[in-house]
């Protein structure tokens, strides 16, 4: 479970480019829960992700994860239970390094590190079983550097990176939006097998309504820095995306100018 | 060119390539530009010098230069991760202040060491004729012994973690990896190995010099970049052998300059001949590629 009560964020307090960003943002995501978060351009959505994180601190409020306060916890402590997927394929691998590498560097995620050697014959198997499962002939290619691969590729790599370690929350920072469609729909179809197969909690940040309401068992929309709107159950299964536009305009009382918001 | 001549540059080669791997560490796998080097280098000559001049044994005071060294890197470290002072002017702040430390640890400019016993002395025999061999021998073990420790460093999990820190720090820490502690124990590491090398100098030249340091970073760079030019690989072993290579071809190609009478150079070139040097290993790979960019569009 986690609890996001009254969280604030200003950023450049005090000049002239000041941004409220957080503004008494409060959300609560139950065990096994998969939520989906929409919300226009400097809604909140990334800085929510990053406060949960550890990517930054909020300037007030309280976070926490199952009862554990995170509120100060640095991002490297916190990462035992939050797993991660970013927006750039870049960010989630590291260049550089080979596949196996990297998903050995995500095997360890919260756990303590030696001078035991990071790859064993018994990992590099699971690797490759896990690998065979995305079906892209990536179990062949442990050594291969990471940047070889394409951005679908890295991002459905970062997915089971994400899913080798149990974790309490899994983000997804708008993980399919650097990818053409296709290989975005391969990416979410994977997203949504793995949060089923682990029983995974996890807040998927997305553009696109459509794909926040077929995916997931609940939506939130952050409009400002706080919630405007949660949806779930029922409710949430006979709603459209124009719907879910319009009661957006209601809550708000104003129109949406965001294009990106209306697309896929 | 003599064998003599050559086995001495071997000799400065191999103390170089501890250099090398050292700035291989905090410029390639930690990303950090670090100029501590020219302050670090000579920190472990000062302490090996006085600590062997005071009739202590020669690995001790190796031990010891080595630990200085590690100490220098980590207030380097320090200062960038903790007062997010710039990496570059960190290094310089901690490479300035160590010039005074290290005329405070010896007391003067310089500290002879002629007759002291050294590592090599048990190896060298009665009228010194086998030093030429012996010195470059002992040196070759250390460095066939570092490398090889590195190369386990760098495949376990904490050097796998470190290696992450230089290369996506932001997801290096979403892995888990306390990253400011990976610049901190990486760049102790880096400095170690770079005083471990300059306590081996003093001990092959006979004594230490407070201005012995100046350049260092240059020709480890040199090494780094000879080595990556000659022999690219992502593969880690093969890096730290090329690394290796660098900083002995890096001085083969010094001694052969200096030595060929016909070019005119002598000893006071050096500082030119490596600017040079480095200045065009630095161009040849970008040369190589528009060269190979020329090709292709022309096929």
């Amino acid at each position: 479970m986690m609890r996001a009560e009254q969280l604030f964020k200003t950023f450049n307090p005090g000049t002239p480019i000041e941004n409220p960003v957080l503004r008494g943002l409060s959300l609560t995501i139950e065990s096994g829960q998969f939520v989906t978060v929409i919300g226009s351009n400097g809604a909140g959505k990334s800085t929510l992700l990053n406060a949960i994180s550890g990517d930054l601190f909020v300037d007030s409020g309280s976070l926490h994860i199952d009862d554990q306060d995170v509120t100060r916890m640095p991002a490297w402590q916190r990462a035992g239970m939050v797993a991660r997927v970013f927006q750039d394929p870049m960010a989630g691998t590291c260049e550089g390094l080979s596949i196996e590498e990297n998903m050995a560097l995500a095997w360890h995620r919260g756990r303590s590190r030696g001078f035991g050697r990071a790859i064993r014959a018994e990992q590099r198997e699971l690797f490759r079983d896990k690998l065979a499962m995305l079906k892209l002939g990536l179990e062949n290619r442990l050594a291969d550097r990471i940047d070889l691969l394409s951005g679908g590729q890295r991002q459905a790599v970062s997915l089971l990176m994400a899913s080798l370690q149990p974790s309490r929350i899994l983000l997804l920072d708008e993980h399919t939006a650097a990818l053409d469609p296709k290989t975005a729909a391969f990416v979410l179809e994977l997203t949504d097998r793995i949060v089923q197969e682990n029983k995974l909690t996890a807040m998927m940040v997305t553009h696109s309504m459509r794909q926040a309401l077929d995916h997931g068992h609940r939506t939130v929309m952050l409009h400002q820095g706080r919630v405007v709107l949660d949806v779930s159950g029922d409710e949430r299964k006979q709603m459209q995306v124009s719907d879910l536009l319009a009661m957006f305009e209601k809550t708000r009382g104003e129109q949406i100018d965001d294009d990106a918001l209306l697309l896929g | 060119m003599t064998p003599i001549a050559l086995m001495g540059a071997l000799e400065i080669g191999l103390i170089f390539a501890l250099v090398a791997l050292g700035v291989l560490i905090s410029f390639r796998t930690l990303d950090f530009p670090d100029l501590t080097a020219d302050g670090s280098f000579p920190l472990g000559g000062a302490v090996a010098a006085t600590l062997i001049a005071g009739g202590h044994d020669p690995w001790l005071a190796c031990a010891f230069a080595a630990l200085a060294g590690a100490a220098s890197g980590l207030v380097t470290a320090w200062l960038h991760v903790r007062l997010n002072i710039l990496q570059l002017l960190a290094s310089i702040l901690v490479m300035i202040a160590l010039y005074s430390i290290n005329l405070r640890i010896m007391g003067a400019p310089n500290m002879p060491l002629i007759g002291s016993p050294t590592v090599f002395a048990p190896f060298i025999g009665e009228a010194l004729e086998n030093s030429w061999l012996v010195q470059p021998a002992v040196l070759a073990v250390i460095i066939v012994a570092t490398k090889i420790g590195l190369d386990l460093f760098f495949a376990s999990q904490t050097g796998l973690a470190m290696r992450a820190t230089g290369a996506n720090p932001r997801m290096a820490r979403a892995q888990g990896v306390a990253t400011e502690r990976m610049v901190l124990s990486g760049m102790a590491l880096s400095n170690a190995l770079i005083a471990l090398a300059g306590a081996l100098y003093v001990q092959t030249q006979g004594g230490a010099d407070v201005s012995m340091g100046v350049g260092t970073i240059v020709v480890g760079l040199a090494a780094v970049i000879i080595g990556e030019t000659l022999l690219p690989s992502r593969k880690l072993w093969v890096i730290t052998l090329a690394t290796i290579i660098g900083a002995l071809l890096y001085r083969l190609l010094i001694a052969v300059a200096l030595n060929a009478d016909f070019i005119g150079l002598q000893a006071q070139d050096l500082n030119l001949i490596t600017a040079l040097l480095v200045g065009g290993a630095l161009v040849l790979p970008q040369l190589k590629a528009k060269l190979r960019r020329k090709g292709g569009k022309a096929s």
